[in-house]
C-alpha cells in the first residue's frame, strides 16, 4: 500500500513537470512573432471564384471539402462503430414529466424549420450543414427522452439509408464532377451554390441521424441488421 | 492499358472506393460480407494501379478542388507513398481473405467488421498521400476510431477495456497533434507541408510544434514509454484486426513521423539520440516480455512494441549515410507487417483449432496445420532477421549504417534484438513440435485462413528478394 | 494585451487541466470529460493563436475548428458507448489498473 502511494506521488510530479514543460514550451512559441501572414488574404483574394460567398462556409465545403467529406466520413465510421457493438439501451419506461412531453410537442415543429434556416442562411451567413444537422438531432433526442413506453422505438434501415445518404451524396458529387473534366471536388462554376445546397441538405440529414444513432448507443433493432 | 493505367487518377479512387464499400456494406448489413470483401479487393487492385503509375511515370501531385495550396489541399504520390499503399493492400487483401471464413461463424460481428475495415483502409490510403498536416490529422483519427471499434467489436471484457485505453491514449496523441498544428499556423501561416518546409528555418519556432508532432505520433505508435496500451489492445482483439493493427495502424504513425522528419529535417542530434534510445530499449524490453508470456497472441503482441523500436534506430543512425538508414527502417516496416500480420493470423487459426492459445499447450500443432505452423516459422524468420528475407534487409541495411559510421552500440542493440526475436520465435516452434497434456478442444480450420497466413508469411520473405528494386522507388524522397 | 493571445493562452489552461485529469483521474466518463476539456482547449488555442497579431477575420481556424469539434463528438460517442459496454460486462466504469486503488463505495474519484 505504502509503495502504491508513492507511485501516484511520484506519477502526479512527473505529470506535472511535463505539463509544466508544456506549458512554458507552448507559451514561448506564442510569443515569438509570426514569420508569414495568415491565409486570410488569400482566402479573401479567391472567394467570388468559390461557390459560397461565406469565407467559413467556402473554406469547409469548396476549398478544403476534401476535410470535410473524410469528417463526414469520421462520423459514419463512429456511428458504424457504435452499431457493431450491440442492440441500443432499452431505455425503461419511466413517466418523463408532462412539462418535456408538452414542450416536445410544441418546439417539435420549430426544430425543421431552424434547420432549413440554418441550411439556407449557411452559403452567406453562419450556418451550414453541420448546425442544421445538430439542431435536427436534438428533435430527435427530445422523441427519444419523452417516450413513455420502453424505448427507442426508431426505425434501423431508414436510419443506415439517411446516414450513409450524408457522405454519400457528398462522394457522389465529387467523383460527378470529375465526369465533366474537373478534379476531385472541383465544381464547374455556374453550378457551384445549387450543388452545394444539394451536399449540406444531403449532409444535414445525415449528420442528424448519426447523431440521433449516437444518441441511442447501438442498433435500435427491428429486423436482423 | 499502359496510358489507362497512367491516365487514370488513382490517387483518388484509392481512397474512393474503400469509402463507397464501406458505406454500401453498413447499408445493407445482410450482403455485408459480400459487399465488403468485394470492394476490399477492389481496392486492394486499386492500389497496385497506383504502384504501377508511379513507378512508370514518377510522383504526382493532385490539387483537390483544383485550388492548390495552400488555399486548398495537396495530394502528394511518391515513392514512399506508393510502397506504404502497396504494403497496406497485400496485407489488407490477406486479411480480407482470412477474415470471411474466421467471422462466419458470428454473423454479427462479420456485419460490423467490414464497414469498420473498409474505412480504416480509406483512411490508411488517404494518410499516406496527404501532403496538409490539418488533412493529416483528419485522417488520422479516422485511422483511430475505426480501429479502436475493431478492438472493441471482439466484445469480451478485456477487448472492450483494451479499446478503451487504445482510445485515450490515440486521442491525447490527436490533441498532442493538433497543438503543433496550432503553432504551426500561427507562425508559418500555411497548413501544406511542401510551403512550410521552405518557410521554416529552424529554432524553437519550428521545434515546439515539431517537438509536439513527434509526441503525439510517440503515443499513437506505441514506442517506449508509451506502450502501454499497445499489448492489451492487440492481444485481445480478433486475430484479423490484431493483424491490421499491428500490421498497418502502427506504421501510419510511424509514417507521419518520417514525413515530418524528411519535410523539416531537424539537425537536432539530441533529439534522434533520444528516439534511438528508446527504440532500443523498446526492442529489448519487448522482446524480453514477449519471452515471458503464456498466451501465443500476447506474445506476438509484445513482439510487435519489441520490432518497433527497432524502426525508430534509423534516427540516430541517419547522419552520414541516409538513404541506407531511412531505406532499411521503411523496408523493416513492410516486413514487419506482412510478418506480424502472418503471424497474428496464424495465432488466429491456432486459436480457433484448439478452442485456446496457451503456448505450452500446443501439442504438436504441426500436425495438425502444418501450414500454420510453416507461416508462423517463416514470419519468425523475418521478424529475426534472417536471410534471405526481407527483415533481414531491413537489419542489413541499419547494421551497415552503424558500422560505417563506427556506431558498435547500435549495431550490439541491432544485433542482440536478433537474437531475442529468435529465442521467443523458437520458443513458439519448440512447443508447437512437442506433445503437450493441456486440456484442448478440435475444430475445424478452414483452408483458405491458413493459406491467407501463409501467403502473407511468403511476402515478408520475398521481400528480400525485391529489395533492390523496391529501395529504388525511394529515390527522391528521402533528405 | 492581444484578444487572441488572451484565448489562446486561456485555450492553453484549458488543455493542461484536461490532460492532468485524464491522467490522474479513475472513472472512465470523467476520463471522456477531460478528453473533451483537452480537445475545447486545443480549438480554443488554435483559433487564438491564428488571430494574435492579424487584423481581419482568418476563416481557416474556424472552418478546422468546425471539423474538428465533429471529430471530437464521433470520438466521445464511441468512447461513451464502449464505457457503457464495459460497465455492463465488469460491473464498473473503471480500467484494471484503477480497479483496486478505487473503492467500491466511494467509485468517483
Amino acid at each position: 500500500m505504502r509503495a502504491d502511494r508513492w507511485h501516484r506521488h511520484l506519477l502526479r510530479l512527473v505529470l506535472g513537470l511535463a505539463l509544466l514543460a508544456v506549458a512554458a514550451g507552448v507559451s514561448l512559441a506564442l510569443m515569438t512573432a509570426p514569420v508569414a501572414p495568415g491565409l486570410g488574404d488569400a482566402i479573401h483574394g479567391a472567394l467570388p471564384g468559390a461557390a459560397a460567398a461565406n469565407p467559413v462556409t467556402a473554406v469547409l465545403l469548396d476549398f478544403r471539402g476534401y476535410d470535410t467529406l473524410l469528417e463526414m466520413a469520421v462520423l459514419t465510421a463512429a456511428l458504424a462503430g457504435v452499431w457493431s457493438l450491440g442492440r441500443a439501451h432499452r431505455t425503461r419506461p419511466t413517466n418523463p414529466s408532462p412539462v418535456l412531453i408538452g414542450l416536445t410537442r410544441v418546439i417539435a415543429p420549430l426544430f425543421p424549420m431552424i434547420c432549413g434556416y440554418l441550411l439556407w442562411v449557411g452559403a452567406d451567413g453562419p450556418g451550414g450543414a453541420f448546425q442544421a444537422g445538430a439542431v435536427l438531432a436534438t428533435a430527435a433526442v427530445l422523441y427519444v427522452l419523452s417516450e413513455r413506453r420502453p424505448g427507442p422505438r426508431l426505425p434501423e434501415q431508414p436510419m443506415r439509408a439517411g446516414a450513409v445518404a450524408g457522405l454519400g451524396v457528398f462522394l457522389a458529387v465529387a467523383l460527378g464532377v470529375m465526369a465533366g473534366g474537373g478534379r476531385f471536388l472541383e465544381y464547374p462554376a455556374p453550378l457551384g451554390s445549387g450543388l452545394l445546397l444539394l451536399i449540406e441538405t444531403a449532409a444535414a440529414v445525415g449528420i442528424a441521424l448519426i447523431l440521433a444513432g449516437l444518441f441511442i448507443g447501438g442498433r435500435p433493432g427491428g429486423g436482423d441488421g | 492499358m499502359q496510358t489507362f493505367i497512367v491516365d487514370t487518377p488513382w490517387t483518388i479512387w484509392v481512397v474512393a472506393v474503400p469509402l463507397i464499400g464501406a458505406l454500401l456494406a453498413f447499408l445493407w448489413p445482410r450482403r455485408a460480407v459480400a459487399t465488403g470483401f468485394a470492394f476490399g479487393l477492389a481496392t486492394a487492385a486499386v492500389s497496385l494501379a497506383l504502384l504501377w503509375q508511379v513507378a512508370a511515370s514518377g510522383p504526382r501531385i493532385y490539387a483537390m478542388g483544383g485550388w492548390g495550396a495552400p488555399i486548398g489541399v495537396d495530394l502528394h504520390t511518391d515513392g514512399l507513398s506508393a510502397i506504404m499503399l502497396t504494403m497496406a493492400a497485400v496485407v489488407g487483401t490477406a486479411v480480407s481473405v482470412y477474415a470471411r471464413p474466421y467471422l462466419a461463424a458470428t454473423p454479427d460481428k462479420a456485419r460490423g467488421f467490414w464497414p469498420l475495415w473498409l474505412f480504416l483502409w480509406a483512411a490508411l490510403n488517404a494518410l499516406f498521400q496527404t501532403n496538409d498536416i490539418f488533412n493529416l490529422y483528419v485522417t488520422l483519427e479516422l485511422l483511430g476510431l475505426s480501429a479502436v471499434a475493431l478492438v472493441a467489436l471482439a466484445g469480451s471484457g478485456p477487448a472492450l477495456l483494451g479499446a478503451m485505453r487504445y482510445l485515450l491514449v490515440s486521442l491525447c496523441g490527436s490533441m498532442a497533434f493538433l497543438v503543433g498544428i496550432a503553432l504551426l499556423y500561427r507562425a508559418y501561416g500555411t497548413l501544406d507541408l511542401t510551403l512550410l518546409a521552405a518557410r521554416a528555418d529552424g529554432g524553437l519556432q519550428l521545434g515546439i510544434p515539431l517537438g509536439a508532432m513527434v509526441a503525439g505520433m510517440l503515443l499513437k505508435t506505441g514506442l517506449f514509454p508509451f506502450h502501454v496500451w499497445l499489448p492489451p489492445a492487440h492481444g485481445s482483439a480478433r486475430a484479423p484486426v490484431s493483424a491490421l493493427l499491428s500490421a498497418l495502424v502502427v506504421k501510419a504513425s510511424f509514417y507521419v513521423l518520417l514525413r515530418l522528419w524528411f519535410t523539416f529535417q531537424p539537425a537536432d542530434e539530441g533529439l534522434a539520440l533520444l528516439l534511438g534510445g528508446l527504440g532500443a530499449v523498446a526492442v529489448f524490453w519487448g522482446s524480453f516480455q514477449a519471452l515471458r508470456q503464456r498466451r501465443l497472441k500476447l506474445l506476438v503482441a509484445y513482439s510487435t512494441a519489441a520490432q518497433l523500436g527497432y524502426l525508430f534506430l534509423a534516427f540516430p543512425l541517419a547522419a552520414s549515410d541516409p538513404a541506407l538508414a531511412w531505406g532499411g527502417s521503411i523496408y523493416l516496416a513492410v516486413s514487419h507487417a506482412c510478418a506480424k500480420g502472418a503471424m497474428f493470423l496464424a495465432a488466429g487459426s491456432i486459436m480457433t483449432e484448439q478452442g485456446h492459445d496457451d503456448i505450452d499447450g500446443l501439442d504438436r500443432v504441426v500436425d495438425r496445420m502444418p501450414l500454420t505452423t510453416a507461416a508462423f516459422a517463416l514470419a519468425g524468420i523475418s521478424l529475426a532477421g534472417l536471410p534471405p528475407t526481407g527483415g533481414f534487409v531491413g537489419k542489413w541495411m541499419l547494421l551497415q549504417a552503424a558500422l560505417e559510421q563506427g556506431l558498435w552500440h547500435w549495431a550490439l542493440v541491432i544485433v542482440g534484438g536478433g537474437l531475442l526475436t529468435a529465442a521467443y520465435v523458437f520458443r513458439v516452434l519448440g512447443y508447437a513440435f512437442t506433445e503437450s497434456s493441456h486440456a484442448r478442444e478440435e475444430h475445424a480450420v478452414p483452408r483458405t485462413m491458413e493459406w491467407a497466413a501463409l501467403a502473407l508469411a511468403l511476402a515478408a520473405v520475398s521481400l528480400g528478394f525485391i529489395a533492390p528494386w523496391a529501395l529504388s522507388l525511394l529515390e527522391g524522397v528521402l533528405p | 494585451m492581444d484578444n487572441g493571445l488572451l484565448f489562446a493562452a486561456g485555450g492553453l489552461g484549458v488543455f493542461l487541466i484536461g490532460a492532468w485529469a485524464v491522467v490522474l483521474r479513475a472513472h472512465l466518463i470523467r476520463k471522456i470529460l477531460a478528453l473533451n476539456l483537452m480537445s475545447s482547449g486545443a480549438f480554443l488555442l488554435l483559433v487564438g493563436a491564428g488571430a494574435i497579431g492579424h487584423a481581419g477575420v482568418d476563416p481557416v481556424p474556424q472552418a478546422m475548428v468546425i471539423t474538428g469539434i465533429v471529430v471530437s463528438i464521433s470520438a466521445t460517442a464511441l468512447g461513451l458507448a464502449i464505457v457503457l459496454r464495459i460497465a455492463k460486462t465488469t460491473g464498473r466504469a473503471l480500467l484494471p489498473e484503477d480497479r483496486e486503488r478505487t473503492p467500491t463505495d466511494r467509485p468517483l474519484r
